[in-house]
């Protein structure tokens, strides 16, 4: 792939605003600019579609190692590559726990093995996710994965001098704690949203106040120690209150949605169809209103998908007995641009900002997340606005199907995906 | 009416038919007809993933007072980390030609999942699934007071009737609430705040956290089983304090209007929702309670099944 010709987008919106070419050599956008001179690259006819900086999942659990059978890195790869991303986060949740400067090398290397995307492992806060003592942080950064973010997503680090403990030992090697805000003993076997409809369903109700109590403790730790917080996974009005404070105070927090928490409600398990279970689970549509604005003002920084692939199994049985989880990565700007229709400010910068930049800021990916400008690596996702697609899970590239879309119509399309200056994803399928 | 998994499957007036025909068959009982032919040759299958035998027994005998054959399939402790899953006994069922399964689950929606997945055709009638729903429980209560409380013919107007206990994690509460007052009865649920479920102030009863304010007002009062499990739990201190404020003892019910009825679901923890002088009194009508359970199921299986074409 070294000696590639080149390639040239012709006439895709830039931002979604204005028509240009786009002009790319050796991995780098070498022009810019309307009606560029063929020069015997690669072309594209690009015409209505939108041009973006691909986009930058910090929030994917990949399963390898240990549950290949729900998904694996290449398949995960494959997903993050056609829904229009780069690179991904990849989570310590595997088994073995990536709590080890090991584990966490052999997730990097398969990654790059797989080549469709960028795969950044991240490193667990504690070892085993056990959330008794730190995990050798300091290996796992100074390794050759060069972890950056460390988290125990799935479950919540929940002792508070553990928690402060973390954040203070993360500004060594300027790191970030992402936080999977669940206080444990208020979710004693919780299977759901706590309100009237987890009342008259008879499931056990997974209380807002379980999510913003931690994220107010971590606000509060963070402020203390003068570190860095992420929160995971942003699921209650009254959490977008709570980082709002934050800021507005100064204090350096950032935080994620996911597409499902923006789009979907409770009223959804109605059914007790288990393709509903997820962790934190779905809101009510306050919450989906309260996190849409977040989003949109910025007091939300990012999407991220908590991509959580299940084998079927898991998933058809007694509501109780399910997996928490659904997939995110192939269906994260459909369900992002359709939960985001109203909103006003909402457009494709907007989209770039907090799909792209700002993840790959958070996660210290230096290379993605790039503005499209002269100069910089081409990691470059195309979009088309106005198609529509109908979601079949079959037809997923990940070997899950734990989808709650399927056989929704989601608005945009992602048609091709460069990633340093090569096309992995060309007119909606996989480069072999 | 294809299943019965929750009370809000049922109409007011589905809800009044199956009470009229749990009444007429316990006339023809009466009359000397032990056993009726009208289910013959259909199959009634009990499928049981929790131990309880008095339910299980009260669907047997019904399903058998309608001459249909009965399998009862015990399969507790059966999940899907061990042994075979709800949907593959579901598969299981279909492929046998079961023409009705009454399940008992110990997971909230395990009938509604079984009655709308598409694993089997068959009529599903829930006999407990978690915390949710137990419809012929609540059927078999409404018909109890109906008998005692409200001539034929007539619906609730006018009762009012307390629930008392552990309603957050009683599937009794919840069809009793739906269905009582559906047929048009007040209805008052006393218990601790820590018993009482996020968001029951949407639910169609009042709530009341004293249970001595209450008593003068109830023409019926049913005492929920506290479940062992809670008493050692964080949700009251102690079964001696949950006792002193929420047991029906003798004074208690004393205080009851003259003809006021005790129920309870069974099986009891005398000495603590209830006393045994109270549970043996002249005011409870729980053994009648059991008796009634068997009519109202019978009628449950001959509205469900007995309209379907034979073969």
């Amino acid at each position: 792939m070294a000696s590639s010709p080149g390639i040239l987008i012709q006439q895709s919106l830039l931002y979604g605003e204005s028509e240009v070419d786009i002009r790319i050599s050796n991995e780098r956008i070498t022009e810019i600019g309307p009606h560029l001179e063929h020069q015997g690259e690669e072309l594209i006819a690009a015409h209505d579609r939108v041009s973006l900086p691909a986009f930058v999942d910090l929030h994917t659990h990949l399963r390898e190692p240990g549950r290949e059978d729900a998904e694996t890195i290449r398949t995960g790869s494959m997903a993050a590559a056609l829904g229009g991303f780069s690179a991904v986060f990849a989570m310590a949740n595997t088994a073995p726990v990536a709590d080890t400067a090991g584990v966490v090398e052999q997730v990097f290397r398969l990654g790059h093995e797989a080549g469709y995307v960028d795969v950044f492992p991240v490193g667990a806060v504690t070892v085993g996710l056990a959330g008794e003592r730190l995990a050798e942080m300091g290996a796992m950064a100074n390794s050759a994965a060069h972890v950056r973010v460390f988290s125990d997503d799935g479950n919540c680090v929940s002792d508070p001098l553990l928690m402060r403990r973390a954040l203070e030992y993360v500004k060594t090697f300027g790191g970030v704690i992402a936080q999977h805000a669940q206080e444990p003993r208020l979710t004693e076997g919780a299977q759901m949203n706590e309100g009237e409809l987890s009342g008259l369903l008879g499931l056990t109700g997974w209380p807002a106040v379980a999510e913003e109590s931690i994220i107010a403790r971590d606000i509060l730790l963070t402020s203390h120690v003068q570190s860095r917080l992420h929160v995971c996974h942003v699921s209650t009005a009254g959490s977008v209150e709570l980082i709002r404070w934050a800021k507005s105070n100064g204090i350096d927090v950032t935080a994620e949605v996911t597409p499902h928490h923006l789009l979907l409600t409770e009223d959804l398990i109605r059914d007790y169809d288990p393709v509903y279970k997820v962790n934190p689970p779905l809101r009510t549509q306050a919450d989906v209103l309260a996190l849409r604005q977040g989003l949109s003002d910025g007091t939300i920084d990012i999407v991220a998908t908590d991509h959580a692939p299940h084998p079927h199994e898991s998933k058809d049985c007694e509501w109780n007995y399910a997996a928490f989880g659904m997939l995110g990565l192939e269906t994260a700007l459909g369900a992002v641009t359709l939960a985001m229709k109203n909103q006003s400010d909402w457009d494709w910068r907007t989209v770039a900002e907090r799909m792209s930049i700002t993840p790959a800021h958070i996660g210290q990916a230096r290379e993605h997340g790039r503005p499209l400008e002269v100069g910089e690596i081409a990691n470059i996702v195309l979009i088309d606005p106005t198609a529509e697609r109908l979601i079949d899970p079959h037809n997923f590239a990940s070997i899950s199907r734990n989808s709650p879309y399927a056989s929704m119509s989601l608005p945009t399309v992602v048609t091709d995906l460069i990633r340093r200056g090569h096309f992995i994803v060309r007119g909606g399928e996989l480069c072999a | 009416m294809k299943h019965l998994v929750s009370i809000a499957d049922l109409t007011r007036s589905d809800a009044i038919s199956i009470l009229d025909t749990a009444a007429q068959l316990d006339q023809v009982t009466e009359q000397g007809a032990k056993k009726l032919p009208t289910l013959r040759g259909r199959t009634v299958v009990n499928l049981f993933y929790e131990d309880s035998t008095r339910t299980r027994l009260s669907f047997e005998l019904a399903a058998k007072r309608l001459s249909a054959d009965v399998i009862t399939f015990s399969a507790k402790g059966s999940s899907v980390s061990k042994g075979e899953s709800l949907k593959d006994t579901a598969l299981t069922l279909q492929s046998m030609g079961a023409d009705a399964v009454v399940i008992r689950h110990p997971a909230s929606g395990a009938a509604h999942q079984m009655a709308h997945t598409g694993w089997i055709s068959a009529h599903i009638i829930n006999a407990g699934d978690g915390t949710h729903e137990h419809p012929t429980q609540a059927l078999l209560d409404a018909y109890t007071i109906r008998r005692h409380l409200a001539p034929e013919g007539q619906d609730f107007e006018g009762l009012t009737i307390g629930i008392v206990g552990d309603v957050l994690h009683s599937r009794v509460a919840r069809s009793n609430i739906a269905l009582l007052s559906s047929l048009g009865a007040k209805v008052i649920v006393v218990g601790p705040p820590t018993l009482m479920p996020v968001g029951i102030e949407e639910w169609p009863c009042e709530i009341r956290y004293q249970l001595d304010d209450s008593l003068a007002e109830l023409d019926a009062i049913m005492m929920l089983r506290v479940q062992q499990e809670r008493m050692s739990g964080s949700f009251f201190p102690s079964s001696e304090e949950y006792s002193r404020e929420y047991g029906l003892n003798r004074s208690r019910a004393a205080r009851l209007p003259e003809g006021a009825i005790v129920l309870h679901p069974g099986p009891m923890n005398r000495g603590v929702e209830i006393s045994a002088e109270v549970a043996d009194s002249h005011r409870s009508v729980i053994t009648e309670q059991v008796a009634n359970g068997v009519k109202v199921r019978m009628a449950v299986l001959y509205i469900l099944i007995g309209g379907d074409t034979h073969g």
